[in-house]
């Protein structure tokens, strides 16, 4: 019996994570693994490809619904889906209102108290809202919790500078925890030599960039049936893409404390790609008047 | 006269300060001093509403405890919620012995504790819901009370409650004022900033709400109690001295206050302050927005009382004036008879003080009325004016010390000795066990009123039960018992 491997799955938002993990994790189970997600996000929809569901019952909800969390079961949050994973959502407040944070602590802590990671278990992903806005959505990274952690981007700018900045907060955790960078997914936008460019920002980081997820409308069609590529197409070849990333995070061993880059060394590698405009600094903090007087002068 | 000279006072500081590492030494050294009369103002001598150090057993409340304790709470007719989890309202409720008349849980509810009492789901989902509910079940369940107030605790600052919001609808609902206080604990240094926002929130929810109305009459003798928080009843000692005068005194802030009568201060003719501390920012605000005077006055002892009688009666015609004069020859006689029983008892002790906001420097009068001297003061939150005002009232290279630390004030009251120290329930125990007397000035240990005639001739009776009691003399602490002596015991 292997040891339980705990996995969070971080990325600017709308950038693919929920989808990529629920295919990921459809592949390793897949592949006769036991696995768990649990979705910390107060929008709860890190577990509908798995469920064919809208949005699960969240720990939270129904905390709020019994009165208190105390007074949950497993069996009431823990619901099992496509080959046999098991799913749960941490939930939270709609937006504007409470502190989402606090409900990813809670929900957390009582899938710990519960026993929700049993020893069955082969691999539990999180999938984490999009910033690590404050010490709730760190809570995944903290001691005894995910020891690795994979950051979703694509060739864009601010995918990449979500991702550096992801990576500076592991490095935080890394020092007091265990925490490592375990390696960058790339889940493809079409940009020019995208591969290239995460590869490149992987290696300044100190770490992989573990597979290129290539752009397939496949995705689409799964996911409008609430299904995965796994499941709803097994012989597409969209989900052999899926079947590598998990066999590759299944053997990953390069775990790393990443090395995060600074604001210009960024820009010089968009630069490097031409993705960023080598910057013109005669024009900044100018109003259109003035750059119009400076034209006409010159001329 | 003080019994230490400024050289030995500023070397005992030294002395205290040696202790601590070299960063916290520059710190705390900053907050202590040798008292200069010559000094106009005290930013010379001393720092004061300052963060506190970690680690130094600091005395100092949080402006939660500034807001709802002190200016909010003696409000007896409104409902303060303590909106957050349960333990900040229980372990205030009725804390402070503002007393009231009134049928509590009818028309006061002074001594009672409402709170939204948040579990996790509140923190998840936020807590404007239940503040909602609450306000509607109050208004069901109390339905005499005049308005509510919302006192926050930390959580609400920090997940971004909009209680303001939820405060407005629920005052149209209900149809009397809801006052919803920004005064979470973490706010400020010390319960200094919960005054000022609890004054705030007067000022923008309450003070205007009888703006234009004509159904109060008011007379050119009218003034008002500002700042007593009536413990043991000192607002009543006080308000009985004012009306013998010939004023009428149509609000009481806040001990036994009324939110009517708050809403009504602003028809007054003279503010009269005695915690300056908790609500100067109020009493400045009226000056400006109503060109109501106030005026600072020490009901603290014959010879302040007399002195603030004559004050008060110089903003008003002859008759008062006359009014003032019979009101101190009237009693004059009585304190002379408490002075001729207490003082050769009293006579020439020592007292050291650590209080809070007006009591370090308004006390002293009192003191030196019964021939005693005050050798050492502090406050827990004072800023520099209230040190300015002090610098005045303690004799020369007397020691002065701000926030002090648990270590500092032990170490101090162990060198200066004195026959007394008045201070509050988290030193008194410590200094008992040490064989030195020790009367909480927070609370009147249970006692009181303090302030006004009445008042001085409790004071004087309990300061001599403590220091005259055979207690302390007979009392050694088992680490200064001889050895034989010990031995004995555990024989026996």
């Amino acid at each position: 019996m292997a040891k339980l491997r705990q996995a969070a799955i971080y990325g600017k938002g709308g950038i693919g994570k929920s989808t990529t993990t629920q295919n990921l994790v459809a592949a390793l189970a897949e592949m006769g693994k036991k696995v768990m997600i649990v979705g910390c996000d107060p929008k709860a929809d890190s577990t509908r490809l798995i469920l064919h569901s809208k949005a699960q019952n969240s720990v939270m909800e129904l905390a709020a619904e019994a009165g208190s969390v105390e007074d949950l079961e497993l069996e009431d949050v823990l619901s099992v889906g496509f080959g046999g994973i098991k799913c749960v959502e941490s939930g939270g407040p709609e937006p504007g209102v409470g502190c989402a944070g606090r409900g990813v602590i809670t929900a957390i802590n009582f899938l710990e108290e519960e026993g929700a990671y049993d020893e069955d278990l082969d691999f539990v992903f999180y999938d984490v809202l999009g910033d690590v806005v404050c010490g709730g959505f760190a809570m995944p990274i903290r001691e005894n919790k995910a020891q690795e952690i994979y950051i979703v981007c694509s060739g864009e700018m601010m995918a990449m500078y979500a991702a550096n900045n992801i990576a500076k907060g592991i490095v935080k955790y890394a020092n007091s925890g265990g925490v490592r960078l375990a390696g960058l997914i790339c889940n493809s936008r079409n940009t020019d030599r995208e591969d290239e460019l995460i590869m490149a920002l992987a290696a300044k980081l100190g770490t992989q960039m573990i597979h290129f997820v290539p752009r397939d409308n496949a995705v689409q069609h799964a996911e409008i049936r609430r299904m995965t590529v796994i499941e709803y197409d097994p012989t597409h070849k969209q989900a052999d893409q899926y079947r590598q990333l998990a066999k590759k995070i299944f053997e990953n061993t390069k775990f790393v404390i990443p090395t995060p880059i600074t604001m210009d060394e960024l820009e010089e590698l968009l630069m490097e790609f031409g993705i960023m405009e080598v910057e013109d600094t005669s024009i900044i903090g100018k109003t259109a008047a003035e750059l119009a007087a400076d034209a006409a002068a010159a001329a | 006269m003080s019994t230490l000279t400024r050289e030995e006072t500023e070397a005992l500081i030294q002395e205290v300060l040696a202790v601590y590492p070299e960063k916290a030494q520059k710190d705390r050294a900053k907050h202590l001093a040798a008292n200069d009369v010559t000094l106009e103002q005290s930013k010379k001598c001393i720092t004061s509403n300052r963060k506190s150090l970690p680690g130094v057993m600091t005395i100092r409340g949080c402006a939660y405890a500034g807001s709802k304790g002190v200016v909010w709470g003696p409000v007896k007719d409104m409902i303060h919620i303590s909106h957050g989890p349960v333990g900040c309202g229980q372990y205030s409720r009725a804390g402070r012995r503002n007393y009231y008349v009134g049928i509590t849980g009818i028309n006061t509810f002074g001594t009672m504790n409402f709170t939204s009492d948040f579990q996790e789901k509140d923190i998840v989902f936020g807590g404007d819901k239940k503040l909602a509910k609450l306000i509607t079940e109050v208004e069901q369940l109390f339905p005499l009370h005049k308005g509510i107030s919302v006192q926050s605790e930390c959580p609400i600052g920090l997940i971004g409650d909009d209680i303001e919001a939820v405060s407005k609808k629920g005052a149209k609902e209900i149809n009397k004022p809801v006052v919803p206080v920004r005064c979470e604990g973490f706010r400020g240094v010390s319960q200094s900033l919960g005054h000022h926002i609890a004054n705030d929130a007067v000022r923008d929810w309450v003070l205007g709400n009888r703006d234009g109305s004509t159904e109060f009459v008011s007379t050119p003798y009218d003034v008002t109690i500002i700042g007593d928080y009536n413990i043991g009843g000192d607002a009543w000692a006080s308000r009985i001295l004012l009306e013998e005068m010939g004023l009428r005194v149509i609000a009481q802030w806040s001990g036994d206050g009324t939110l009517a009568e708050m809403e009504n201060t602003p028809k007054a003719k003279l503010n009269l302050l005695h915690c300056y501390r908790s609500m100067n920012y109020i009493s400045r605000h009226m000056e400006e927005k109503y060109g109501i005077p106030y005026m600072e006055y020490n009901f603290f002892g014959p010879t302040k009382i007399a002195e603030a009688l004559r004050n008060i009666a110089s903003f008003f015609d002859d008759k008062i004036k006359e009014g003032a004069e019979k009101v101190i020859a009237k009693y004059q006689p009585m304190m002379q008879a408490v002075i001729d029983k207490y003082k050769p008892r009293l006579e020439g002790k020592k007292v050291m003080l650590y209080v809070g906001g007006l009591r370090p420097r308004h006390v002293i009068g009192a003191y030196e009325d019964l021939g005693m001297e005050v050798v050492g003061t502090g406050y827990e939150f004072a800023h520099g004016d209230d040190y300015d005002r002090t610098i005045k009232e303690m004799g020369d290279a007397t020691l002065l010390y701000d926030d002090v630390t648990g270590f500092e004030l032990e170490e101090f009251v162990k060198r200066i000795n004195p026959d007394l120290v008045g201070s509050g329930i988290k030193e008194k125990y410590v200094f008992q066990k040490m064989g030195i007397p020790l009367r909480q000035m927070h609370s009147w240990d249970y006692s009181g009123p303090y302030h006004g005639y009445d008042g001085f001739a409790i004071f004087a009776r309990d300061m001599d039960i403590a220091i005259s009691s055979p207690t302390f003399k007979n009392l050694v602490p088992p680490w200064k018992k001889k050895p034989e002596a010990a031995a004995e015991q555990k024989a026996a």
